[in-house]
């Protein structure tokens, strides 16, 4: 091992992002090249990719081959999941969704989606803008990724030219005021060469913006930089009961995540669906005692007054309360093999909570392609519909553009136990 | 896309409020869970989670150690003091016992029990009826590891078919299982083994001492050291060398490789994470390195 040198510093968070793009678009070059050059690959997986890449007869090393998966997906050359990587420059830790580009693999790309908050979408110079990068940055508008970095890849295919990029770039933006995309940005790469990925190399010299990695070193880690709503659903309830501790008698944790907004000590604050109030007496991460928590902690909570709570209940504030709704109305991405079948009862999970639905009507489904709406009786797997589900039990819900974590939630089918469909509520 | 001005978490405070969130599922969601508890680091990291999850409440689950009879001394002590400490109950159950059983047969008797851990597992999981297994697996371990979900679904023969796992969205966990099958749930799959010492070092966590830079005799052989000890002796020709290591991952003796190093810190060895060349497992594992695949291998037939 080499001598100690210094530590990173991180102190900028966190930022889960998503690559979408196919084999030919180079989205495993790219991320190949970021790990790369990141220094995140370590000389024994490199070794073997070397190996590798010899083996298969090529002259250089093939990075695209260190984000290459399972045996399974080796045997058939395609890839079939999403895969997780991460990599850290020192200031941030990076987590990336890597989800495959084609048709068939929608369901894919929304579960990769659905965590992130950046979306990189890649074009291949040569080809410009194609179905495909229509149907990602729909997709990606659909869950709602706030921000999108249209890469224009293999620049070193087409001798790097100026126009052809700014070409790309008008063509993606007179489509992309269509779908509502606001925070677009562009960049002109070579992921094979290392052009404005984390080096800005020689020869984008027309190009003055920021590299990828400085721009998703300063993209924000907050879903959404406006105030949201405290929305704290109850995951689990802690009553000690030690009896050699009297201290502990009367005590009722209740646990969770701040999933949205942030509380305080003194808030007055109203559990649903019951619509019971009280005030936050103390706010405890482990050992420690919080004056507040904000966004993502995972914290328990006390209150002033005894109030009977249990899983699947909502805490939130009393000036910004919910309503609590049975019937909702929804897009759903459909994931299973098995078709849905408007006659069963699923199971939905919204927050920690859960209850029996079925399907009132399907308004139609959405061709992600030409975003044409097609009328149908059932969904297949990877399709996108609209939606309206009746509940069995209220849920506290807001709408999924208003709010990520209490917009969604999945559908269980009760038979396998598998979690058959994805929905945003609104 | 500039600016930063919302207040949002550190890395690793988000890290520790998924995981602390993904053990709260697991407790509201299944009857019966476990935690597997080695004694190892990333299992010291999940005690410390739980803690935060649950207390000042009791854990909502038992701590259980498969042990292959071949682990370092150090480390199951360490793991029944952390355990008495703590006030938990800690069931440990033997590949030996298995052994004995007639279920799992060794090849021969130098055969590494590692892999054979699975049948115990699984003996373990039937016998107290566990409907899900917390363990400390990352997803930056090894390339098999990199699509592994949060929650994860084996079959009535602990068996992962990558193929036929459930999409997770959001943080929406899907933990629900018939009887007979189970759930293998992964707090820290989004933690790398620099995040891991990082956090060992922020909330001062104890760890067993061959963690620390030690003198121990080992032989050199395919890139690796193998430590000469009760259960690996030197062969006849071995040159044997007092060299100073320490461990990066600990497990099964036949197949734990420490590396040389000086680092007798939490420090010293964030230093040296933060700039070694070689991954934590090409390191160290001797049972990784037979075939590209292996980890793969091992899942489906229930390896944790």
């Amino acid at each position: 091992m080499s001598a100690p040198e210094q530590l990173p510093e991180i102190d900028n968070g966190l930022l889960r992002f998503l690559t979408c793009g196919s084999v030919d678009d180079g989205k495993s070059t790219l991320i190949g090249r970021l790990l790369f050059d990141t220094k995140t690959i370590l000389a024994d997986t490199m070794n073997a990719i070397e190996k590798t890449s010899a083996k298969r007869g090529m002259t250089a090393v093939d990075l695209s081959l260190l984000t290459d998966g399972l045996q399974a997906e080796r045997e058939q050359g395609i890839t079939i999941d999403v895969a997780y990587r991460y990599f850290t420059t020192g200031r941030r830790k990076y987590i990336i969704a890597d989800a495959p580009g084609h048709e068939q693999y929608t369901r894919n790309m929304v579960t990769a989606a659905s965590t992130a908050n950046l979306a990189i979408i890649l074009i291949d110079a040569r080809k410009g803008v194609l179905t495909q990068t229509r149907r990602h940055s729909y997709l990606a508008s659909l869950v709602g990724i706030p921000h999108l970095l249209v890469a224009v890849n293999k620049m070193d295919l087409v001798d790097y030219d100026e126009a052809t990029f700014e070409r790309i770039k008008a063509d993606y933006l007179a489509f992309a005021g269509q779908l509502g995309i606001k925070d677009v940005r562009f960049i002109p790469i070579s992921a094979l060469a290392g052009d404005m990925i984390v080096d800005r190399g020689e020869r984008l010299p027309w190009y003055a913006g920021p590299t990828l990695l400085e721009i998703l070193e300063a993209a924000p880690a907050a879903h959404t930089e406006q105030a949201e709503d405290f929305r704290f659903p109850v995951q689990f309830v802690c009553r000690p009961h030690d009896s050699a501790n009297p201290e502990l008698h009367d005590y009722r944790g209740f646990m969770g995540r701040v999933e949205s907004g942030e509380i305080a000590i003194g808030d007055a604050v109203t559990v649903l669906p019951s619509g019971a109030s009280s005030k936050v007496k103390a706010i405890s991460l482990g050992s420690d005692q919080l004056e507040r928590a904000i966004h993502e902690q995972s914290v328990t909570l006390l209150l002033e007054d005894e109030i009977d709570i249990s899983r699947g209940d909502m805490i939130v504030k009393t000036v910004e309360a919910p309503s609590a709704i049975k019937q909702i109305d929804a897009t759903v991405c459909w994931l299973s093999e098995t078709p849905m079948s408007p006659a069963r009862t699923y199971l939905v999970r919204h927050t920690t909570r859960e209850a029996k639905a079925k399907i009132a009507k399907i308004d139609y489904r959405l061709d992600v392609n030409t975003l044409e709406q097609q009328p149908v009786t059932s969904l297949a797997m990877n399709d996108i519909a609209r939606i309206t589900l009746k509940l069995a039990q209220p849920i506290v819900a807001d709408p999924y553009r208003a709010n990520r974590a209490t917009g969604a939630f999945i559908i269980i089918d009760e038979s396998t136990n598998n979690t058959v469909g994805a929905g945003m509520i609104g | 896309m500039s600016t930063l001005t919302k207040q949002t978490l550190s890395h690793l405070d988000w890290l520790e409020a998924e995981a602390i969130h993904i053990m709260r599922e697991v407790a509201g969601q299944c009857a019966n869970p476990v935690l597997l508890f080695s004694g190892g680091k990333d299992s010291i990291c999940m005690l410390r989670l739980a803690e935060k999850a649950f207390r000042p409440g009791r854990f909502p689950f038992p701590l259980m150690h498969i042990d292959t009879g071949h682990n370092y001394k150090e480390v199951t002590d360490f793991r029944d003091k952390r355990a008495a400490e703590l006030g938990e109950r800690l069931i440990v159950r033997s590949v030996e016992d298995s052994m004995a059983r007639g279920t799992v047969v060794l090849k021969s008797a130098d055969e590494s029990r590692n892999k054979h851990q699975s049948v115990t597992l699984l003996e373990a999981i039937e016998e107290f009826g566990f409907d899900a297994c917390i363990g400390g697996a990352r997803r930056d371990e090894e390339k098999a590891r990199a699509k592994e979900r949060i929650m994860s679904f084996r079959d009535e023969f602990g068996q992962w078919d990558p193929k036929n796992q459930r999409p997770e969205l959001w943080n929406l966990y899907n933990a629900r299982s018939h009887k007979g099958e189970n759930i293998r749930a992964f707090p820290i799959s989004n933690w790398t083994e620099l995040d891991v010492w990082q956090y060992i070092a922020r909330e001062q966590l104890e760890l067993p001492s061959i963690y620390f830079a030690h003198v121990r005799p080992v032989v050199r052989k395919n890139g690796l050291m193998q430590p000469v000890t009760d259960v690996t002796p030197a062969k006849p020709g071995d040159k044997v060398e007092d060299v100073l290591v320490r461990f990066r991952t600990v497990g099964d003796i036949t197949c734990t490789a420490p590396v040389e190093s000086d680092a007798d810190t939490v420090e010293k060895i964030l230093a040296e994470t933060a700039t070694t060349t070689i991954t934590e497992r090409g390191a160290t594992r001797m049972d990784d390195q037979t075939s590209e695949a292996s980890m793969e291998q091992r899942k489906k037939e229930g390896y944790f």
